[in-house]
């Protein structure tokens, strides 16, 4: 008799735990969502847990008819645009010289990383940005000459951070990472980026 | 002995590549592919893993020779093209490195830690027997279709979770497989990025692999590309041997369908 009360209980204990696993994947379709549960691991800075939560824009993007016009597209710009955080002061161009590492470095939330490695913003992946440097990427437009094309004003200055903390502000299931809104990137970082881009003596505005 | 002696002269050859910037790999596999158009490293790798199938092994002693990739007993030819299929025996549709590993398991009686703890050869270490394998099976399909009828319900379920991993975009850079195989003529640094929803690029590209890589002296097979690409999207590690990556090449093969199978092929 104990023995089978051990056993229910034991399949009590196995139900619960399946339907938590589960829960924890709640916003993928189930199966895909125990797919991933069951062969993923988690490495380095990448945690499976934080991985499984899909925010409503990842949600959104990840499915494979999505309409990028409809009302929840809007919905959710809006949203993305309302959250970004801009610097203090209206500082927003810091050192271009750093800007060009940090664009430079593919470093940082991959498996292979450690915790504490200092991510890198890897804008040349899918960027032309200095002219000296031709290993660039092409899923994004060419970001050459970008103070000197649109000047340097404070609109040009805000759009532009903007863009670098939540581009799915402006382009809902953009292919650019949320540098800002993800914690990729520090603010200090990411003002060093705009130097880069916005500090008329980059060399990217020659 | 004439083409042994030749293979070790490119392998040397092509080690010498290997310090060279990027451009000038690209165009010194070229050049290695128009001179010696019969020959690739991985021939080593077919050698070594027809060797293996054929021979004893294991706790119980037994060759491969038993083992069904789908076409009965034993049938190398013509299997890789049809994979990941739908096992009866097993009641779930498996790729080829699963279905590796269950006879391993089952003929050969190794565990299944001593099948699965190292797919991939690392620098300077022993090649493993899973490459060596795979490469062997995956040539004797070498200039046929490839065929994924997608008849059994297992297998259009296994299509479709791997549907929605492509277009799956999560992790902290909101990266999917389609953030960087979506479009035509795209690049990341100086690596192009084949275009999966093209037809004719899928089928060229799945039909190259496995692939002698240069730049790793390996051959390299098509779990350990998406190993990788998981590694590049910040996703966490794939748990090699599992559905997830199942799926996923259940998608490509799809996608792939009717292309001529023309690996192992040479890869930068
Ligand atoms: C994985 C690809 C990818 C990476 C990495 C990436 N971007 Fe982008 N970026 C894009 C794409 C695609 C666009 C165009 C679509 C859009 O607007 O979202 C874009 C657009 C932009 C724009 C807007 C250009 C304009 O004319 O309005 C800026 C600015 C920009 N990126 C800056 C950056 C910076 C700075 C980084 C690195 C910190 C970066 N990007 C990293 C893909 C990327
Ligand atoms: C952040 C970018 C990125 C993402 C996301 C990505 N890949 Fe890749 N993939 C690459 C790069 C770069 C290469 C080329 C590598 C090389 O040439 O060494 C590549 C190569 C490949 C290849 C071999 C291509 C060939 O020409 O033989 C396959 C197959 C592939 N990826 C599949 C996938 C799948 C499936 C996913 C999603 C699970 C994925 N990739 C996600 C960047 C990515």
């Amino acid at each position: 008799m104990a023995f089978v009360r051990f056993r229910v209980g034991f399949w009590a204990v196995c139900f619960i735990l399946a339907l938590s696993k589960i829960a924890a994947a709640d916003n993928l379709s189930p199966e895909l969502g125990v797919l991933l549960e069951e062969g993923l691991r988690s490495k380095g800075p990448v945690k499976v847990e934080q991985f499984l939560q899909l925010d409503p824009i990842q949600k959104f993007c990840s499915d494979s008819g999505v309409n990028i016009h409809s009302e929840e597209a809007g919905a959710l710009m809006s949203e993305a645009l309302e959250q970004i955080q801009y610097p203090d002061d209206d500082d927003y161009v810091g050192d271009w010289r750093e800007g060009e590492r940090i664009a430079q470095s593919g470093k940082g939330l991959r498996f292979n990383d450690s915790d504490d490695t200092i991510n890198g913003g890897n804008c040349y992946a899918c960027h032309q940005i200095r002219k000296e440097e031709l290993a660039y990427g092409t899923l994004g437009p060419s970001l050459y000459q970008y103070g000197k094309l649109r000047g340097y004003s404070m609109q040009v200055l805000r759009y532009t951070w903007a863009k670098i903390f939540n581009p799915q502000a402006f382009l809902i299931c953009s292919n650019m990472p949320r540098y800002g809104h993800k914690g990729i990137l520090t603010m200090g970082q990411m003002r060093d980026i705009m130097g880069l881009l916005l500090d008329p003596k980059s060399p990217v505005n020659e | 002995m004439f083409n042994f002696v030749r293979l070790v002269l490119v392998i040397s050859a092509l080690g010498l590549t290997h310090t060279y910037a990027d451009d000038e790999t690209t165009s010194g596999i070229q050049e290695y592919r128009d001179l010696l158009a019969d020959i690739n490293p991985a021939e080593l790798w077919i050698l070594s893993g027809e060797d293996l199938w054929f021979s004893a092994a294991g706790p119980n002693e037994a060759s491969l020779e038993e083992c069904d990739l789908g076409k009965g007993r034993g049938v190398t030819k013509g299997a890789y093209v049809e994979l990941p299929r739908y096992f009866p025996d097993v009641g779930k549709v498996m790729d080829l490195e699963q279905r590796l590993i269950h006879c391993r398991m089952v003929i050969q009686g190794f565990s299944r830690d001593e099948v699965t703890s190292y797919p991939f050869t690392k620098r300077g270490e022993e090649t493993s027997a899973i490459e060596f394998l795979v490469t062997f099976i995956a040539s004797e399909s070498k200039g046929m279709r490839m065929n994924i009828p997608l008849e059994h319900v297992a297998e259009q379920n296994m299509f479709d979770l791997g549907k929605q991993l492509f277009y799956l975009r999560a992790g902290s850079h909101d990266f999917g497989c389609i953030t960087c195989h979506s479009g035509d003529n795209k690049r990341i640094r100086l690596q192009e990025l084949p275009n999966f929803r093209n037809a004719e690029q899928a089928r060229k590209t799945y039909g190259s692999w496995p692939a002698y890589r240069v730049s790793a002296g390996e051959v390299r097979t098509m779990q350990h590309r998406l190993y990788d690409c998981f590694r590049q999207q910040r996703f966490p590690e794939a748990i090699y041997g599992d559905d997830l990556i199942t799926a996923l090449i259940m998608f490509l093969a799809k996608s792939a369908d009717g292309g001529v199978y023309d690996a192992p092929a040479m890869k930068r």
